[in-house]
């Protein structure tokens, strides 16, 4: 069954039909274009697809579409501004915390959640933040210190 | 005045690409924008079985399918190999794995897709299936090929030295055997291809997630039957590799087939589970080790028997266990070395390359072995390592020609900076040290194709606009090549890193280039983007030459200025020199080439063009364990490695690369295993294949170690592959220090570490009834 969704992605109110039982991804990537948001995995093992639903990181691959009414969902896409990364992106740009790339949207979500809850983390926290997010090329040690640069920095 | 130069080699840059990865801006296969019909794969449910039909009947006539595809579709077999091409995109006559290609749909949607492959009947006759290597290989097993005797792709026997007399010149002989699980590469994003086939002019374009476009690009000619230059293959974004994708892989020429026969545009995404099926990994490996020893610690011989159980078809693996054996050499000074490889097929998915292709299980028997032998001759791991150093260069037995040699200087590092000669031996219970070398080429010296053509071309173009574009094949997976690249002709052209752009992995546009395997694009098609750089850098001086009206030779390019060396004044600006060069014809575009000379192809024995490079990397490491011996749990608390990749042509990617190598050595030591149950596999999913997530992994503090090679571009050599392998031995020595354990089987995981250790309590209590009772 179809049914009418209305939500605000990415600090804009949008409404779309969608099918009821349409992930949150696939409305995503599909409907929306947004493609930062990845697939890695054939649901809720890897953590790429993480966004924002209200600030609290959700796998879009385990979300209902139709469960996002009138709620706030961020992507890759829209941290940070035209032209200008966010203190995130610029630190997992400049201190490798980004090799393939596959992992990254996923993984600079988990963290800007982190970072909004929690402007100081320790490291045992970042990595309790990130444990839901794999990644196979960087061994985790410059993602660390990415959200540890990001940390520093004002926002 | 002289202008401060920024030098580009050695800088720290951040990858070129990298905005488009943190801004989700970044296009990987599976988001290019198509209206594609949806592609799926039937697969076999049966390890081995004889097909004696596929019905796709109700399939092709269910609305919304636009074409089935089976075997009959495809009889030309394929694989990276030419002397060993045995697979097909689509099995003909029989199966040989769980999880084999059989089928396959193109339709509208997902949902079509998925009742068409439910409609489509297959009728067997079951065969014997083999799941280990020993079970394939005992008398009267049934051959998987026919061509191959006891289902063994390919034996090699290799004896360099006189192996007998150097163990009879040993103080101490031992002999151990060590068993490694396969393994598999686990790379982020899964398989995906997008084929569109143009009809009328028959034309195919594929975008896919290969780590060597040209090997695909040669095999879809192959399987369709057309010729190269009707295809065009496009690498977007790759979400890593590691091997994975070293190989023209079935669903890539799937997908092709199935866009043909659509005539239109088809998208072949597989899922995660089909991902671990497609598989190439590491084969599950039996190693038989012998050392030999004098008192002070000198190797006199060493001899080694391989068995690799590598899965339904050939694939690499040929190149896979001449590797194991290959790469006994090269790192130390061994008077005799015996090697013994067998490769068998077994009912299992395929085996191929991976990080450290061949060299890692080998590599891991050997350091624990030599480990367990320097304590029981009251030795230091260290001195032992020390004492069969390399004397540099050399030509080792194999014919391997060593010019740089890190090792010594990696071994110091590390030593000093894990604290390891105040420390070894006083760690409180639980606590262990271990450590261990390893080592890897800089890109295989000889390729695959044997054509005559160069090792590696890169092409600069030079326009109005100013803009200089690398164009290469060599494709950048994430590891950093294309980035490398712009480092490299920066350099030689003293212009600014924002000066250039990369067009990469585009048949319609950039040079051929072998691809990205055996870490061979920094060395090979970093020295052709040398040589072309130098090309253009000659154009370009004589452009300011005729104007400052002097000769080539006087002119230097520092910070984008053009002047005559020793002159006053603010010289040239590029543009103006530019657009004096253009003058004289218009666009500019300069080739280099690379070619690996003949004497670093190899030796002249049989496969010894394996292993053949024209530079080592050498790396030691050290690794800190904590194993609680009520649980089994290893955990490793800290890494010090030391890499000699040269120079560091990036020390930030040099870093990266080392960390992600070590922590993939980690994984496999510690948990990763593919694991099949009547030739099913049980691990096909990111749950039931443990990668390591960010809690359990360890800080790694990584060394580099620059040991120039004199063939290396800026003298650099590989940074991505040659410190995986010492982290295996490494964690393996450390656990024997924690809890006394010489563990002989990967993964040491937690149910293994408590079956040795009550096995040993069992052993000693029935030692101490026997003694009370005696």
């Amino acid at each position: 069954m179809a049914m009418i969704l209305s939500l605000t992605l990415n600090g804009r109110q949008r409404t779309d039909l969608v099918p009821d039982n349409l992930l949150l991804v696939e409305y995503l990537r599909d409907m929306a274009g947004l493609i930062g948001t990845k697939r890695g995995c054939d649901g809720g093992e890897c953590g790429t697809c993480t966004v924002l639903v209200d600030g609290v990181p959700r796998h879009a691959c385990l979300t209902l579409a139709a469960r996002c009414g009138g709620r706030h969902v961020e992507t890759i896409e829209g941290i940070g501004s035209p032209g200008r990364l966010s203190r995130l992106q610029r630190a997992f740009h400049e201190k490798l915390g980004t090799q393939c790339g596959f992992c990254t949207p996923g993984m600079i979500m988990a963290a800007e959640a982190l970072l909004r809850r929690n402007p100081n983390p320790e490291e045992a926290q970042i990595r309790a933040a990130l444990s839901g997010n794999l990644c196979r090329c960087t061994g985790y040690v410059k993602i660390i210190e990415s959200v540890q640069a990001a940390a520093g920095d004002a926002p | 005045m002289t202008a401060l130069r920024e030098a580009a080699v050695g800088r720290r840059l951040p990858l070129i690409d990298g905005i488009e990865k943190v801004s989700g801006r970044a296009a990987y296969t599976a988001d290019l924008p198509a209206r594609a019909l949806v592609g799926r794969i039937l697969r076999s449910p049966y390890a081995h079985a004889e097909l004696l039909e596929v019905d796709v009947a109700a399939a092709r006539s269910l609305p919304g399918v636009v074409a089935v595809i089976t075997g009959a579709d495809c009889d030309k077999p394929f694989g990276v190999l030419p002397i060993s091409m045995n697979e097909y995109p689509l099995a003909r006559e029989r199966v040989r794995y769980c999880g084999e290609p059989v089928a396959a749909v193109a339709a509208l949607d997902d949902e079509t897709a998925a009742r068409a492959l439910a409609l489509i009947r297959l009728r067997v006759r079951e065969l014997p299936a083999y799941f280990s290597a020993e079970a394939a290989r005992a008398p009267g097993a049934v051959l998987l090929h026919d061509n191959n005797s006891g289902n063994v792709l390919r034996e090699v026997h290799d004896e360099f030295g006189d192996v007998a007399a150097g163990f009879a010149a040993a103080d101490l002989v031992r002999e151990a055997r060590y068993r490694c699980a396969e393994v598999a590469h686990g790379q982020m994003e899964p398989h995906a291809a997008l084929a569109e086939y143009d009809g009328e002019r028959q034309r195919l374009t594929l975008y896919s997630v290969t780590q060597v476009p040209y090997y695909l690009h040669l095999m879809l000619a192959r399987c369709l039957g057309l010729e190269e230059s009707q295809i065009r293959v496009v690498k977007p974004f790759v979400g890593g590799g590691f091997g994975a994708r070293v190989e023209p892989l079935n669903f890539e020429i799937v997908a092709a087939l199935l866009a043909r026969a659509a005539c239109g545009t088809v998208r072949l995404n597989l899922t995660r589970e089909e991902t671990f099926l497609t598989h190439r990994g590491r084969p599950e490996t039996d190693i038989r080790i012998k050392l030999g020893m004098t008192r002070q610690g000198r190797l006199t011989a060493a001899s080694c028997d391989v068995v690799q159980r590598g899965g339904a078809y050939a694939g690499y693996g040929i190149v896979t266990i001449l590797y194991a054996g290959s790469l006994l050499h090269g790192i130390y000074d061994i008077p005799a070395v015996k090697y013994d490889g067998c490769r068998v097929y077994t009912n299992t998915p395929p085996c191929g390359a991976m990080r450290g292709h061949g060299s890692v299980d080998a590599r891991y028997a050997f350091e624990c072995l030599l480990d367990t032998m320097a304590a029981e001759l009251g030795l230091d791991p260290f001195a032992v390592r020390r004492a069969n150093l390399l004397a540099v260069p050399t030509q080792t037995a194999n014919g391997i020609i060593v010019n740089s040699y890190g090792l010594p200087e990696c071994l110091d590092r590390v030593e000093s900076a894990s604290g390891w000669q105040a420390r070894k031996g006083r760690l409180p219970p639980g606590r262990g040290l271990g450590m261990a070398c390893s080592h890897y080429v800089s890109g295989a010296g000889k390729p695959i194709h044997r054509t005559g053509e160069p090792h590696a071309v890169v092409e600069l173009r030079l326009d109005f606009d100013g803009g200089i574009t690398i164009l290469t094949g060599a494709a950048d997976i994430g590891q950093g090549s294309s980035t490398i690249l712009v480092q490299a002709v920066a350099e030689i052209l003293g212009v600014d890193i924002g000066r250039l752009r990369v067009v990469a992995t585009d048949s319609a546009v950039t040079p051929k280039d072998n691809g990205s395997y055996s870490s061979r694009v920094t060395f090979m098609v970093g020295n052709a983007a040398i040589d072309a750089a130098r090309q253009l850098r000659d154009i370009l001086f004589a452009a300011a030459a005729r104007r400052f009206e002097t000769r080539p030779d006087w002119i230097e390019c520092i910070g984008e200025r053009f002047r005559v060396r020793g002159a006053e004044g603010s010289g040239l600006a590029f543009r103006e020199v530019a657009a004096a060069a253009l003058a004289q014809g218009g666009s500019i575009t300069v080739k280099g080439t690379f070619t690996v000379p003949v004497e670093y192809q190899g030796g002249k024995h049989r496969g010894g063009a394996v292993g053949s490079t024209m530079a080592l990397s050498y790396a030691a490491q050290v690794v800190e364990v904590e194993v609680d011996a009520d649980t089994g749990m290893v955990r490793v608390e800290k890494v010090w490695v030391a890499h000699d990749c040269g120079r560091a042509i990036n020390p930030l990617a040099v870093e990266g690369q080392v960390q992600g190598s070590v922590w993939m050595g980690m994984a496999q030591a510690l948990g990763e295993e593919t694991r099949y149950e009547g030739g099913l596999p049980l691990h096909a999913s990111l749950l039931g294949y443990p990668i390591p997530t960010i809690v359990e992994s360890p800080p790694i503090e990584v060394h580099i170690v620059e040991c120039l090679d004199p063939n290396g571009p800026f003298g650099a050599k590989e940074a991505s592959e040659g410190s995986l392998a010492g982290f295996l031995p490494a964690v393996t020595n450390a656990v024997a220090e924690a809890v006394g354990l010489r563990m002989t089987e990967l993964p040491i995981t937690p149910d293994r570490i408590l079956e040795a250790l009550a096995r040993r309590q069992r052993d000693s209590r029935i030692a101490a009834a026997r003694g009370a009772a005696s």
